[in-house]
This record gives structure tokens, C-alpha cells and sequence, in this order.
């Protein structure tokens, strides 16, 4: 199927630019590796999608691709929050820095 | 007791004269400070006219980012007691007085001025949104206040060093109560006036201003 062609030629672009960022530096190990997994889980579902089977019947659900759907919310959702709380410090710390200039740079 | 008042002002040339002139009446100009949060008008030129403390942010980071940097000059002025207010002409600077009275007298460490206490001026639409604010401020961090959102507040010396303002916009307001909580500060709220001029109403939040709000807070309550 194209699809699964199309996905895998995506996972490998996406594996290759985790490769690249934890070279420079930029991906720390634990990113690495936590990406790296999700990547690879997406191609074994990909590939052998029998396997989201299992884990249905593991956890209760019906059917092995609404596992997948289910899994993929809830990780987005934890993702945005992460991200939110991010910005949030980062926004912090230019405020800090701003706040520091001012004060140090009084016009009078 | 040295009484020091911080203005945060963000694009508020219309009003910020008019204000000083009238804080002055009641506070000496060397113990008033304008924090000009990056405006682009000519809010800082014209306190400067006014023989005012005025401290400049390069870059505009909201009220929250703009009252932090004002608790901070507070403290380097040696004020006694901090008090803060809008550049928009919605408080009355005659009200000052009741305003630091309970820490004068060491009842309290933080005042709030509510608008709600004397429940005369304020347009039925903000007196709702108000209400949701102290509703979700409640719920958030434990504190209920009949004016969570009022900008007319008094901080002891103490109080201000111990209050940890880190949120940069209007969310501010509620993590003032989360930090009076926090640090166990005595708190008391004594009755404003509430002004509204066409003006000042221009410069509220409108509703999806208040849902980032709303998820800001939410983020400030599980974080550390």
C-alpha cells in the first residue's frame, strides 16, 4: 500500500533529523530516546497493525486502531500541556531579564 | 511610614498625565514610580515631565511582567509600604490613605481595594466577569476576595519580598492571592470607588483574552 510506504519513508526522515539534532547537541538522551521509540512504534503499528490487537484486548477496547487513536490523544493533549508550561517559564525568564535591564538602566 | 506608589503604563499617554498630577496631590513625586512597560507613545516622556521615578522595559511584557518590575523598585526606594495602581484614571488617589491604613497599624500585610465592598459604579458586564475571576481564583488557589482583579493594592516592605510574581499578563491579579496564600500574609480588603470611564472600559479583556487567562492560571497552579 502507498500509505504505508508514504509512512515509513516519513519515519526514516524523522529518525534521521533526531539523529542529526542529538549530534549537535540540541536533543538531550532521554529525547533521544523517547522519540526514537515513538518513531519505531509508529512503524511496527504501521507494519504489523495486529499487534494494536493485543494491547485492545490488554486494556479493554474493541478494536486495535481505536487503541492507537485513543493512545495518540492523550499524548497530544500531554504534549501541548508540556509546551504550555515551557513557554511559560521561558516567557519567565525574558521578563527577567527585561526586569533586570530596567532596573539597572534607570532613565533618571 | 515611607509610602511609595508604582503606576505600571503600557501605551497610556492620554491618561498618565492627568494621574500623576493627581498622585502628586497626595504622594510626593519622588516616591511615585511609572514602570513603562515598552509603550510606543510618549507614555514615559511625559512622566518624565512629571519629576517621577520612571523605569523603562525594553520590550512590552504585560502587567504582570510590569508589576514584578514595580514590587522590585518598591523595595529599592526603601518604601515602607508599596502601594500599586492603574494608569487609566480608574482609581482615585485620595483613597491611598485607606488603602495603607490597615498596614499602618499592622493588621495587615497586603491590601486589596475592592470595587465591589461599596458595589456602586461598576457596569453590570465587568461586575460578571468579576465574579467568574474570583470564582476561578477561589477554586484555583483557596482564597476567596469579593475583587480578585482589582490593580489598587497595598504590599507591606515584608509582603513584597516575600510575593513571587512570575505570570507576565493579566493573570497576575489571582497569582498575587495565590502568593498571599502561600506565604501566609495577613490580608484585608477595604472598599474603593470604581471609576469607569469610556477609556478605562476600552482596555479591559475581552472573552478570549480571559480564556488564555483562565489556561495561564491553570499552568501557574502546577507549576512548582
Amino acid at each position: 500500500m502507498i500509505i504505508k510506504f508514504l509512512i515509513i519513508l516519513f519515519i526514516l526522515f524523522a529518525l534521521s533529523r533526531l539523529i542529526l539534532r542529538f549530534k549537535d547537541g540540541s536533543v538531550g538522551i532521554w529525547g533521544f530516546l523517547l522519540w526514537g521509540a515513538l518513531w519505531i512504534i509508529i512503524g511496527i503499528v504501521t507494519f504489523l497493525p495486529q499487534t494494536t490487537t493485543v494491547v485492545a484486548s490488554i486494556l479493554g477496547v474493541g478494536r486495535g486502531a481505536d487503541v492507537a487513536v485513543y493512545i495518540s490523544i492523550i499524548l497530544l493533549f500531554y504534549a501541548v500541556f508540556r509546551l504550555g508550561i515551557k513557554q511559560e517559564n521561558i516567557e519567565s525568564q525574558i521578563t527577567e531579564l527585561v526586569r533586570k535591564d530596567a532596573l539597572n538602566s534607570k532613565k533618571k | 511610614m515611607k509610602t511609595v506608589v508604582i503606576i505600571p503604563a503600557y501605551n497610556e499617554e492620554k491618561t498618565i498625565g492627568t494621574v500623576l498630577a493627581n498622585v502628586k496631590n497626595h504622594i510626593p513625586a519622588e516616591n511615585i514610580i511609572v514602570i513603562d512597560d515598552g509603550s510606543k507613545d510618549r507614555t514615559p516622556q511625559i512622566a518624565d515631565s512629571h519629576g517621577v521615578h520612571v523605569y523603562t522595559h525594553k520590550l512590552n511584557r504585560g502587567l504582570g511582567g510590569a508589576l514584578g518590575t514595580g514590587l522590585e523598585a518598591g523595595k529599592l526606594h526603601d518604601g515602607d509600604i508599596i502601594v500599586t495602581m492603574d494608569a487609566d484614571e480608574q482609581h482615585d488617589p485620595a483613597e491611598i490613605k485607606n488603602l495603607i491604613a490597615p498596614i499602618e497599624q499592622e493588621n495587615a500585610d497586603v491590601v486589596i481595594g475592592s470595587r465591589l465592598l461599596k458595589g456602586e459604579g461598576m457596569p453590570l458586564t465587568r461586575k460578571g466577569f468579576n465574579w467568574v475571576g474570583n470564582v476561578i481564583t477561589w477554586t484555583l488557589f483557596g482564597i476567596w476576595t469579593t475583587d480578585s482583579q482589582s490593580g489598587f493594592r497595598a504590599f507591606s516592605y515584608k509582603a513584597c519580598e516575600q510575593i513571587k510574581i512570575r505570570t507576565n499578563k493579566m493573570e497576575v491579579s489571582s497569582e498575587i492571592i495565590k502568593e498571599i496564600k502561600r506565604n501566609r500574609l495577613r490580608f484585608e480588603e477595604v472598599p474603593i470607588k470604581a471609576i469607569y470611564t469610556q477609556y478605562s472600559m476600552s482596555k479591559g479583556q475581552n472573552f478570549f483574552e480571559g480564556i488564555k487567562t483562565v489556561t495561564k492560571l491553570v499552568i501557574l497552579r502546577f507549576r512548582k
